[in-house]
């Protein structure tokens, strides 16, 4: 009775981040307010994170809060500050566009479900079961040596990244 | 509710809602929350799979970290180039950037 009630419990979580994931990528693309969407962008984030608890990592969950909901949303309500897109006038949807595009992704959705639903997915043979190979320490150690060159690779894009942003950003200025 | 189709159904609908947005709107701003929509459902993918199918349970999670940090720097150089645009266009639609064209 007691491990019934807790599985019910995890359920309903589990649904609850489901829904809470779906309604923020619907408050990021349905809005015409650009900061409605960023704090759904958030939201659908946070949701993702949750299901990552429910995979089982804990870690790139918290990655995911730390970067995502932590670095990117705010990196883009500080620019839609600076740009104050807020006061420009928004142009009308265009019908055809809004339905051709809904039907577009429609399709793409109806593919890739039957595609999932049709598969016949069958473990990896030498799979373990061991929940401790998921732990923070064997990711560590994991990307400090076989993966090592993912971890280089990954800060030399993040410094190139930073360089060019802060000169296109700077540039730009002393041109116009 | 713990099985791998289910995260696959929820990654496919998270990614459609991306692709309706990337075609749809015209604010670039816009168009780069749905490109942080598309990653995040790649990345869901990335470790359901790893979840229940693969031998080795740190590999999608490596992917994963990988593209956090591409995502990461897609945004800053893609909201560094919006500001760079809304200076000299004073507008941050798409149509304001085909003075490129020439």
């Amino acid at each position: 009775m007691g491990s019934s009630s807790l599985q019910i419990l995890m359920q309903s979580a589990f649904w609850g981040t489901v829904a809470l994931t779906v309604a923020g990528a619907s408050i990021a693309v349905f809005p015409r307010n650009i900061l409605y969407n960023v704090l759904g962008l958030a939201l659908a984030l946070a949701g993702i994170a949750g299901l990552y608890l429910c995979l089982g990592s804990f870690f790139i969950a918290m990655m995911q809060i730390l970067i995502y909901v932590g670095a990117i949303c705010i990196a883009i309500v500080f620019a839609i500050m600076l740009s104050s897109p807020l006061h420009l006038e928004v142009p009308k949807r265009a019908v055809p566009k809004v339905a051709l595009t809904t039907v577009a992704s429609a399709v793409f959705f109806t593919a890739m479900v039957s595609a999932a639903l049709r598969t016949d997915w069958t473990p990896s043979p030498d799979r373990v079961l061991d929940s401790s190979l998921w732990s923070v320490e064997n990711i560590g150690r994991a990307l400090l040596t076989r993966y090592e060159l993912v971890f280089e690779v990954i800060s030399l894009v993040l410094l190139v990244a930073i360089i060019g942003a802060a000169v296109i950003a700077g540039f730009s200025r002393r041109l116009s | 509710m713990n099985n791998l189709t289910t995260y696959l159904i929820i990654s496919a609908l998270l990614f459609s809602l991306g692709l309706l947005g990337i075609l749809q709107r015209r604010n670039l701003i816009g168009m780069l929350i749905s490109v942080e929509l598309l990653l995040n459902a790649a990345n869901l993918n990335f470790m359901a799979f790893n979840r229940f199918l693969n031998p080795d349970p740190v590999e999608g999670q490596i992917i994963a970290l990988f593209v956090m940090g591409l995502a990461a720097a897609e945004a800053a150089i893609g909201l560094s180039i919006i500001l760079a645009l809304y200076r000299k266009m004073h507008s941050i639609n798409i149509e304001g950037a085909q003075k490129l064209k020439g």
